[in-house]
Formats: C-alpha cells, sequence, structure tokens
C-alpha cells in the first residue's frame, strides 16, 4: 500500500475519533433534565414504597378491599418497594425519566422532596386537599410538623405521625430502685446504677446511626431551646460552637462507659428493638412506630404493660423543655403532579378519612390523619403515648431533619464511631459541619 | 490465512462489529463522564457548567486523600499477600503433594468461585463481638483475651477486609503460579539437586529467577483488579466504621448517586483513571526489559 494513502487514512480516523469524542462531550453539557410530560391517566394507583416499612402498604391493601374498594375497583392497587437505603437513588432515576409513580414515599433527607417540587413533578398537596375537602382530615400537629421539614408547604401526607422518647423496661427500674428520671443527670446516674447492677442501661443500633444522633439532637433541644438545629440550618450558629459539641461530649460519654453495650456499630435496627423487648437492656429511644412492636406478645417478652415510655429528660438550666417533644412523620408519602387525576384525587379523599382508624385498629400505628372510628387502645403506653400527642403543644425535629443528603448520610455513618470513642466529639461535628458546607 | 489478514478491508469487517460494540459500550461513557467532571448538577435539576471548580475541590477534600491513600494502601498489601500466598502454595503443589496436589488445588481454589457478598457475610459473622461472639472472638476468649470489636476501628476492619481477600483468591494465583511452575524443565532442577541445591536455595536461585516472567503476571494482573476494589469493600463493611475503609470506587459511587453530585463523581473516576494509568505505565517500563534474562 502507498505510504500516503496509509498516512491519508489514519488522518481521517483520527479526525473521526475526535469528532466523535467532541460530539460526545457536547451532548453531555446540552443534556439537561428530560422532556416535561403531559398529563396521563394511570392505569394503576402505583405506589413505590419501602421494604423495611410494613404498615403502610398492609393497610392501603386493607383499606383497598374493604372501605376504599370503589376508588379501587377504578384504578387498582399496585405496591413495589425498594430498601431504604437505595430509595434516594431510584427516585432521582425515576425523576430524570419523568416516569415517577402516582404515589412514592419521599425521599430519606427532605431536600430531596423539596427539589422536586421546585421542579414541579410532586403535586400541591394543600391544594388538592382542600379542592377534595378533606385537609380538614389532617390533624394540627402533623401539618406544622410538616410544613417545618418540607419549607414552609404540605408536601407530604402523614401517614405516620411519631413522637420520639425512651421506652423503659418497668420492672427492671423497680427491681433496681430506680426513678423515672426528670433530668439528663438522672438518666446517667440511673444508667451507672444500671451498670454496675450487670444490667445493658440502652440499646441501639449503631449500624443505623440515627439513634445514636437522636440523643444528641435531643440534648441540643433542651439545653438550646426548639429552635437550636433550625440556626445551624440558617448559618447562625454552628455546629462547632462549644454548646454544640457538649451534646456529642455527653453522648460519647455514655458510650465511653459502656451504656451501649459491646459492638454498638455492628447493632442493626431489629437487633436493637430485640435485645429491648427480651429484656436485655433497661432503657431504648424510639419513636412512636416502635408501638406496633411493643403490641405485638410475639415479638415483646417483656410484656407491653410493663413497658413505660418518658420523654427525653431536661436539662438543668437549659432553655427547652420536657414537653416538646421530638416528632417526625416517619417518610413522608407524596404524589406526583403528573398522574394526580380525578381517580387518583378518589383514593386520596378515602385514604385521609379511613387511614387513621384503619392504622391504628389493625397495626397500633398512629398516624397523623383523624382517628374517625373510635379505636380501643391495646395498652396503657399506646393511650399515653395518643394522649401526648393530641395534647403537644410545640414540638420539635431530630438532628439530621435539615441537613442535605451528603450531611445525612456522613453523620449517620460516623455516630457509632463517636458512641465508641474513635471519632473525637469534636472530630464528629467538624466532620458533620463540613459535609453541611459542602453542599 | 495471509491473503485474508493482509487485506484492509477484511480486518475492518472481522473487527468492525466487536470494536463499535466496545467503542458503544466502554469508550464513550469515558469521554462522557470526562464532560461530566466539568459541570455540576443532578438528574432532577439537569446539569449546569461549573468550569474547574471540581478539580480545585478534588484537591483540597480530605476524604479524596484519606481514599487514595486507602486504595494504595489496600492495594499494596492485597497483591502482596496474594501473590506471595499464591506463591508459597504453588512451591507446596509442586515440591510437597505431588499427587494428591490435584484434590488440594480444587479445595483451594473453591473460595474463588464463591459470590463475593456471600464470603462478606461469612466474614462478618466470624469476626462479630455482638449481638452474639463469633468464631474467632469465642477463641480469643477461650485462650483468656477479651472480645475484640474488629469492626469497630478502621485499623482492625482493614486486616479483616486483608484476610478475606487474601483468603478468596489465594486459590486463583496458586494454580497460575503453578502452572509456570511446572514449566521449569526437570532437568534443570535435577541437575541443581546434583550440585547440592536443597530447600530454600533451590527455590532462592533456580525456581524463583525461571518463574519470573509468569509472577510478574500475577503481579500486574493483582495490582489491576486491587485497585478498583468495591463489591469487597461494600459486602463486608460498606466503607465503615465511618469511612475508615472507603477505597476511591466508593467514594465515588456515593458521590454520585447517594450525593447526587455527578459532575464532582466523576472527577473522582478521573482520579482513579490516572491513577491506574500510571500503573499501567509502571508496569508497562519494567516489562520491557526481558524478563527471562538474568
Amino acid at each position: 500500500m502507498p505510504l500516503r494513502t496509509s498516512r491519508a487514512r489514519r488522518a481521517r480516523l483520527s479526525l473521526l475519533t475526535a469528532g466523535t469524542a467532541s460530539l460526545a462531550l457536547l451532548a453531555t453539557a446540552c443534556g439537561g433534565s428530560g422532556a416535561g410530560g403531559s398529563s396521563s391517566a394511570p392505569e394503576n394507583f402505583d405506589y413505590l414504597s419501602v421494604t423495611e416499612n410494613t404498615t403502610v402498604k398492609t393497610a392501603l391493601t386493607t383499606m383497598s378491599k374493604d372501605a376504599c374498594k370503589a376508588a379501587n375497583d377504578a384504578l387498582p392497587l399496585k405496591v413495589e418497594t425498594v430498601p431504604q437505603a437505595s430509595l434516594d437513588q431510584k427516585l432521582q432515576l425515576l425523576a430524570g425519566q419523568d416516569a415517577l409513580p402516582v404515589q412514592f414515599a419521599a425521599g430519606n433527607a427532605p431536600a430531596l422532596t423539596q427539589q422536586l417540587a421546585k421542579s414541579g413533578k410532586v403535586a400541591d398537596l394543600e391544594a388538592k386537599l382542600k379542592e377534595l375537602g378533606v385537609l380538614d382530615q389532617l390533624e394540627p400537629a402533623a401539618v406544622s410538623t410538616i410544613k417545618a421539614l418540607y419549607g414552609g408547604e404540605l408536601q407530604v401526607l402523614p401517614y405516620e405521625y411519631n413522637i420520639e422518647g425512651i421506652f423503659y423496661n418497668k420492672k427492671v427500674f423497680a427491681d433496681n430502685g430506680i426513678k423515672v428520671p426528670g433530668t439528663w443527670e438522672e438518666l446517667v446516674s440511673a444508667a451507672a446504677k444500671l451498670e454496675a447492677k450487670g444490667v445493658q442501661p440502652f440499646s441501639a443500633s449503631g449500624q443505623q446511626g440515627w439513634p445514636l444522633t437522636r440523643l444528641i439532637s435531643g440534648y441540643l433541644y433542651r439545653s438550646l431551646g426548639p429552635d437550636a438545629l433550625q440556626k445551624v440550618a440558617d448559618g447562625k450558629a454552628k455546629l462547632t460552637d462549644p454548646e454544640y459539641v457538649k451534646a456529642a461530649e455527653e453522648v460519647a460519654a455514655l458510650g465511653r462507659k459502656g451504656y451501649f453495650g459491646k459492638g454498638v456499630g455492628s447493632i442493626d435496627y431489629d437487633t436493637a428493638m430485640n435485645q429491648f423487648l427480651t429484656g436485655k437492656a433497661a432503657m431504648f429511644y424510639m419513636g412512636s412506630w416502635a408501638l406496633a412492636n411493643i403490641s405485638d406478645d410475639k415479638q415483646n417478652k417483656i410484656g407491653a404493660e410493663n413497658t413505660g415510655f418518658m420523654p427525653f429528660p431536661a436539662v438543668t438550666g437549659g432553655k427547652g423543655s420536657v414537653d416538646q417533644y421530638p416528632s417526625n412523620v416517619g417518610l413522608g408519602i407524596t404524589f406526583a403532579s403528573k398522574s394526580f387525576d380525578k381517580n387518583t384525587g378518589d383514593w386520596v379523599s378515602c385514604i385521609a378519612k379511613n387511614y387513621g382508624s384503619t392504622a391504628l385498629k389493625d397495626h397500633g400505628s398512629i398516624s397523623g390523619f383523624k382517628v374517625n372510628t373510635e379505636v380501643k387502645d391495646a395498652n396503657e403506653v399506646t393511650t399515653q403515648v395518643r394522649d401526648t400527642i393530641s395534647s403537644s403543644k410545640r414540638n420539635v425535629l431530630w438532628f439530621e431533619a435539615l441537613f442535605s443528603t451528603k450531611a445525612t448520610t456522613v453523620s449517620q455513618q460516623n455516630a457509632a464511631g463517636l458512641v465508641s470513642g474513635s471519632t473525637s466529639p469534636e472530630q464528629f461535628m467538624q466532620t458533620v459541619q463540613d459535609a453541611l458546607a459542602a453542599q | 490465512m495471509h491473503r485474508v489478514l493482509g487485506d484492509r478491508r477484511a480486518i475492518a469487517l472481522l473487527l468492525g462489529p466487536a470494536l463499535l460494540v466496545y467503542s458503544l459500550i466502554m469508550l464513550v461513557p469515558m469521554v462522557w463522564s470526562l464532560g461530566y467532571s466539568f459541570t455540576k448538577g443532578n438528574t432532577i435539576n439537569g446539569f449546569t457548567g461549573n468550569g474547574v471548580a471540581n478539580f480545585s475541590r478534588l484537591l483540597d477534600d480530605p476524604a479524596v486523600h484519606d481514599a487514595l491513600w486507602f486504595t494504595l494502601k489496600y492495594a499494596v498489601v492485597v497483591t502482596a499477600g496474594q501473590v506471595a500466598a499464591g506463591y508459597l502454595l504453588a512451591l507446596l503443589y509442586v515440591f510437597f503433594l505431588k499427587r494428591a496436589s490435584a484434590l488440594v488445588r480444587t479445595l483451594v481454589f473453591f473460595p474463588v468461585v464463591l459470590p463475593t457478598v456471600a464470603v462478606g457475610l461469612l466474614f462478618q459473622k466470624f469476626f462479630q463481638v455482638a449481638p452474639q461472639t463469633g468464631p474467632v472472638n469465642s477463641l480469643l476468649n477461650a485462650v483468656g483475651i477479651d472480645s475484640i470489636d474488629f469492626f469497630g476501628s478502621a485499623g482492625s476492619a482493614f486486616w479483616v477486609l486483608i484476610a478475606m481477600d487474601i483468603w478468596r483468591s489465594m486459590g486463583f494465583y496458586a494454580v497460575l503460579l503453578f502452572a509456570g511452575l511446572v514449566d521449569i524443565p526437570d532437568e534443570v532442577l535435577e541437575s541443581a539437586r546434583l550440585d547440592g541445591a536443597t530447600g530454600l536455595r533451590l527455590v532462592r536461585h533456580i525456581v524463583l529467577p525461571l518463574s519470573l516472567p509468569v509472577l510478574m503476571s500475577s503481579l500486574i494482573f493483582s495490582v489491576n483488579g486491587t485497585l478498583k476494589v468495591f463489591d469487597s469493600i461494600v459486602a463486608l463493611t460498606n466503607g465503615g466504621p465511618g469511612t475508615g475503609t472507603t477505597p476511591l470506587t466508593l467514594y465515588m459511587f456515593q458521590t454520585s448517586f447517594t450525593y447526587s453530585d455527578y459532575g464532582y463523581g466523576s472527577t473522582i473516576a478521573l482520579l482513579l483513571t490516572v491513577v491506574c494509568l500510571l500503573v499501567s505505565l509502571v508496569v508497562y517500563r519494567v516489562s520491557r526489559r526481558d524478563l527471562t534474562e538474568g
């Protein structure tokens, strides 16, 4: 082959490669969000849920057969689940393809739902509920918690409404002569007494991380007042400020003294729950969703009547008060704007009127919807919690409530290290503050 | 044959489909990802240009430095361990277990075939300290040592990871190096033995130099694979405790898909590519020299 031709061929080949490469580079620059789809009638009432939460999908399935049968016939319920850890990824993928399901669990961090709302993919629930005439079916406390979380807008429905506190084993307390602690100092000395008698004071899941960071935020709200973490979100305070680091130090001290038992970083959620319900630990910080487990005789070996509930204790000289319960709406559930049509509206009306009583009766699960048919409480602790919810005036959020996805993950991943002593309190707060500043 | 392979059109026809698939699946996404590293955003909000901000962030980010250091540390230790263990096993097969070696070779190779997640779960249970004391801690308790929380600190978690990966892959390298050792002609070994070389001296002066090509290939293969480790780490510790065992691959995955920061994630991927490229260049330099000479 003459040299000239082969050189020309090589030149052509390199030109072609360069052309393809630059085309690809240009395509990434121009590739943006997918084309907005027009409103399309859904064929099923698709519900994307998390695997770990069985209550909501079971209750919806029950309702689809009796109370909401008419709505179900028009738009059949179809449930799909993903593990909670992959929920955010899945939602982003679906949002990018403009294929969000009719109803779906909002992301792990409220920031994701707010992003979706800003891009118009989430239905304006307040307007839709007013239109359907069922806005009054939501408990006011639930609505205010949602608005605090989602930038002042009602972006999710309160299928769950939970307050958090410390469940305790009444018999263990009585046997060891411990009164219900009213202050943080009393709590720590109660834990010391229990540890001395060979009883594990606290059960917590270090693998999940958030049961430990809840203790930090609980202390912050009690010592600095109910806007302690809003100040951090607004940039008026930093987590590395000394009064904030103190909270991390207090929780690290609990871990240092061994009050969480061995290897807290490997304990997952179910194991921690189990440790408390089989009497191996005396106290368990958890939310009222745990009432479902506590009311279940198969799981609760210490007995529901033996399970007590106390609010997170006060900090002496602190600005917060004991009746400000940390509360949340579980994994909020929201609707895609594209597929919110008349049939979806019928489903939503039915859910708003009936979900409260169905969930409470079948699962002992407390929701943010009004309970329209009277339900008898399974045990004393459920009554205590329900009464507390209906009488609560000012509630507070939790540590990662106003964080980005990255800061939430970083906080929950490093919590076990704080408690086991491999991360110092200053380092922990610095790491989380850095993650907050990054995005 | 010469006529077919000498004809350019024939070559194009034969290579074309495979080259097209390779370009579409491997090359185009790589260049696309390079493009992403100059942007910021995610699939919901779209992507906007970001200049070189991602690159300056890369230089300052302590998490990237930690991940890079962990990746290099892991690659060196695991490669050394895997190849050394494989070589010792291969010597065992050749010199001690002459007839039973087939059975032993298969048994030691078996972990290579197991799914990484299964092996990860196995080692998690083996070394656990809560809720139940695992076998390793029970053994330590039996000789009077307190239980150790292996996954509670980055150091001990690192060594469990190393143990798991070496246990899993040493069978593979043993078989690979065994093939290389078997190639050494018997006459050479015989004559060396006649000259009085036995045991360690035989290995050091005869066997090692003659098996150097296979040894080098194993090292190259191993380094390449361990720099890009992902599944072992996710299966065993998921980067924990905290970010103590997070390599660049896992950090890139989390940045892109969990924190939805695709631009920065692509930049980290670029860093990893550059590291692999540097290692490959070093490898080419070393292997250019003819290994069978001296």
